[in-house]
């Protein structure tokens, strides 16, 4: 009990000088061994993680601040969810100043990693797998940060989730790079969040690549102030394989960037192909809704400079052929569905090609508009300031070798 | 349901017995500094709630308590206990929790089975420390002489009365606080005035454990009275006692945006006509939590009718489906008029 109570008077400290490694190996008992390490961790405690199998028969928990949490590598430590009889998720944190890094979760029943209200949280090089492919019965989450302030995603790599593969929400101060979202219904999905930039990523095979958007009746709205940048958003061509009823059931196969009632979000340097819906879609929330606080509307979107080619050439949407026809055998890698708050709706750079669906108020039916070429200014130059968002540096310090 | 009045009517007997003995101020049996302590006890015998731990026979100023509508844990059947420290006394605190003085306890055993038959499964018990609430489970051993801490958890094949084998899960600590927590501080969740009876708020007044009684206490139906009442005015009771502590503002699952206190009024947060946000494959394929008049189509039952992970609401201490509860919803959202 010593060190119990040592450990109660200096939660202050980020790492006390006393914090231990806790090794736990895969085998028998795995369950209760790595789960009462869990709960028996002191605030700068790293627990390790052998090479191995983990057998786990349920969700395993972490509310201990500032605990790190390390694996033997993505694909030599792996948590088996297999076997799951219980809980929404795989692993769920709800303290702060969190890191896990170096495991894999397979075949979770429910979200993958979920950490709720778990301010400055690192996630480095976890993969979670729902190995049988995209399939409606697997998990809805593989990377779940939500309600948080300070959110670093890094090195992961998430297919097969039945909605997103990465999806931060109801947070600020985000940061999702260096990752791989494959075969997932959404790759990224950035949702009711604010100062979030996404880099570096590739997604592919997802029903649509990296989504950006805001719903009602939500605790935290107000989403915004994203930038999406240098990323690979190639061939998003699954079938979309959500369960009908969630918001991504109704993303088109083949998005590439999807905006949806957001504001002041950047999307420049990436390069995005082979999206047979769009290569990026920008558009207004498209259900009633009664929240007084929501704004359905795309705000000050910016689509800069970014590589487009091969898009639009198998768009999941109503009369797709006379569409094709008039376009000429592939749409333009831009859709807009046309709708504005008064001048605040959508900026591209010139050269960039794009339609409009010629839409004027949020929840229109799509067969009424009447298709044509996009004509919006071009952006005014970025004057941004990106030190101001993303994750805090003292999280991508945390990662440094 | 005879098996449950029953229960309650040998609860009220020890209850009344443990009442009239504090008339005498017994010798203080309970080890309080355990309870206030920073250590985690190892047995449940070490607090010695219990003058006969085996039989749930609870010490001197140990106060058996029931629930107008209680929390289903697997059909389990549980023997609630409080403890309120020698000469202090319970804040009323209208329809909501009750304020308990640090250093109260507050103490549940699950079971299955009857008479000698009955099978002790986990005691948990709630600590009022000076830091604040602290949960933690005890588990029985096979023998039935004693419940040792079981900070991990676990799981074990139970037989339920009615036959059904089901692998029953103990939560661990943390899973505790993902039931008893707001805004991140643990809190008990049973114990609200509005789902007391007016009868035993009224025994421990008498017998000075709590300040008053006041308005909104025992506003709760009783969950027996299900079949006559109202289905509305069961469902919203049920809904709070059995949802509510995530399915609040700060409570685990508030980023829903789903709030099924009884206090909550706007249709939208209940649930009616709401759109799920992060409910995966739980929607069931359904697009509204509630859809009014069509049980059949809304999220709410599909999720309580389901023992899939991933699927089932509550996401813990659930292997079966409460069927009574899910009938009274089914009728309450059958009732409402569809837009």
């Amino acid at each position: 009990m010593t060190r119990f109570l040592i450990g109660a008077a200096s939660l202050a400290l980020a790492t006390p000088a006393w914090a231990e490694t806790i090794t736990v190996e895969a085998g028998e008992g795995a369950q209760e061994r790595l789960q009462e390490a869990l709960i028996l961790a002191e605030p700068g405690d790293e627990i390790v993680l052998g090479v191995g199998r983990f057998m786990l028969t349920d969700g395993l928990s972490l509310d201990v601040d500032g605990v790190t949490v390390r694996g033997a590598g993505m694909d030599a430590t792996v948590l088996d969810f297999g076997g799951q009889q219980g809980s929404g998720e795989g692993f769920l944190i709800t303290s702060d100043d969190v890191t896990v890094r170096d495991f894999a979760l397979e075949n979770p029943k429910g979200d993958g990693v979920k950490s709720k209200g778990a301010d400055n949280i690192v996630y480095y090089r976890v993969r979670v797998t729902w190995t049988d492919g995209p399939k409606a019965s697997n998990g809805a989450y593989g990377i779940y940060p939500v309600e948080s302030t300070g959110v670093l995603v890094d090195g992961v790599k998430v297919s097969g989730a039945s909605d997103a593969g990465i999806y931060v929400g109801q947070s600020s101060k985000i940061t999702v790079r260096n990752s791989i979202a494959e075969a997932n219904v959404a790759g990224i999905e950035i949702e009711n969040s604010r100062d979030a930039i996404v880099e570096n990523n590739i997604t592919t095979r997802n029903t649509g690549g990296i989504l950006v958007f805001d719903l009602p009746d939500l605790p935290v709205m107000g989403g915004g102030n994203v930038i999406i940048r240098r990323n690979l958003v190639v061939a998003n061509d699954e079938p979309n394989f959500a369960p009908p009823g969630n918001i991504v059931a109704s993303v088109r196969r083949g998005t590439g960037i999807l905006v949806m009632a957001n504001e002041d979000v950047l999307i420049e340097g990436n390069i995005v192909t082979n999206n047979p819906t769009a290569g990026a879609m920008v558009i207004a929330y498209t259900q009633p809704f009664e929240d007084e606080r929501y704004n359905p509307y795309a705000r000050n979107v910016v689509i800069g400079s970014n590589v487009f080619a091969d898009n639009g050439t198998d768009p999941q949407l109503d009369a797709a052929e006379q569409l094709l026809a008039a376009f000429g055998g592939a749409l333009p890698p831009v859709l807009w569905d046309g709708i504005a708050e008064g001048d605040t709706g959508l900026r591209v750079a010139p050269r960039t090609g794009g339609w409009t669906l010629g839409l004027s108020e949020p929840g229109q039916d799509l067969a009424s508009g009447s298709p044509a070429p996009l004509d919006v200014p071009e952006p005014l130059g970025d004057t941004r300031d990106d030190t101001s968002i993303g994750a805090p540096a003292a999280l991508l310090q945390r990662i440094v070798p | 349901m005879r098996h449950r009045l029953a229960l309650l009517g040998a609860a009220t007997l020890v209850l009344a017995g443990s009442i009239v003995a504090r008339a005498t101020p017994p010798a203080e049996m309970v080890d309080i500094s355990l309870i206030l302590g920073d250590e985690l006890p190892k047995s449940l015998d070490d607090f010695a709630f219990f003058a006969d731990v085996r039989a749930q026979a609870p010490n001197a100023g140990v106060v058996p308590y029931g629930l107008n509508v209680p929390l289903y844990s697997d059909g389990a059947e549980k023997l609630r206990f409080l403890y309120v420290p020698t000469g202090q006394q319970i804040g009323a605190n209208g329809e909501g929790l009750l304020q308990f003085p640090v250093g109260s306890a507050l103490i549940k055993t699950f079971a299955f089975g009857e008479g000698t038959e009955r099978r002790l499964i986990e005691t948990r018990v709630l600590l009022h420390r000076a830091d604040g609430w602290l949960a933690l489970p005890y588990r029985w051993n096979e023998e039935q002489t004693e419940a040792r801490l079981a900070l991990a958890g676990g799981r074990l094949a139970i037989t339920r009365p009615d036959g059904e084998e089901i692998s029953y899960r103990i939560p661990n600590k943390n899973q505790c606080k993902e039931c008893h927590s707001v805004d991140g501080a643990i809190v008990p969740i049973g114990p609200k005035g509005r789902n007391l009876s007016g009868e035993w708020l009224g025994e421990i007044y008498e017998a000075g454990l709590l300040d008053e009684v006041n308005d909104g206490m025992d506003m709760m139906p009783n969950w027996a009275s299900r079949d006559t009442m109202p289905a509305a005015q069961m469902a919203r009771a049920y809904l709070d006692v059995n949802c509510a502590h995530c399915h609040r503002p700060g409570g685990s699952a508030s980023n829903s945006g789903l709030d099924l206190r009884l206090e909550q009024r706007d249709p939208i947060k209940i649930g009616i006509l709401k759109r799920p946000v992060a409910a995966g494959r739980g929607s069931g394929g359904h697009e509204f939590d509630i859809a009014p008049g069509h049980p059949e189509r809304s999220i709410l039952v599909h999720r309580m009718g389901s023992t899939e992970p991933g699927v089932a609401m509550p996401e813990l201490g659930k292997s079966t489906v409460d069927e009574e509860a899910l009938e009274v919803i089914e009728r309450w959202i059958a009732q409402m008029e569809a837009p």
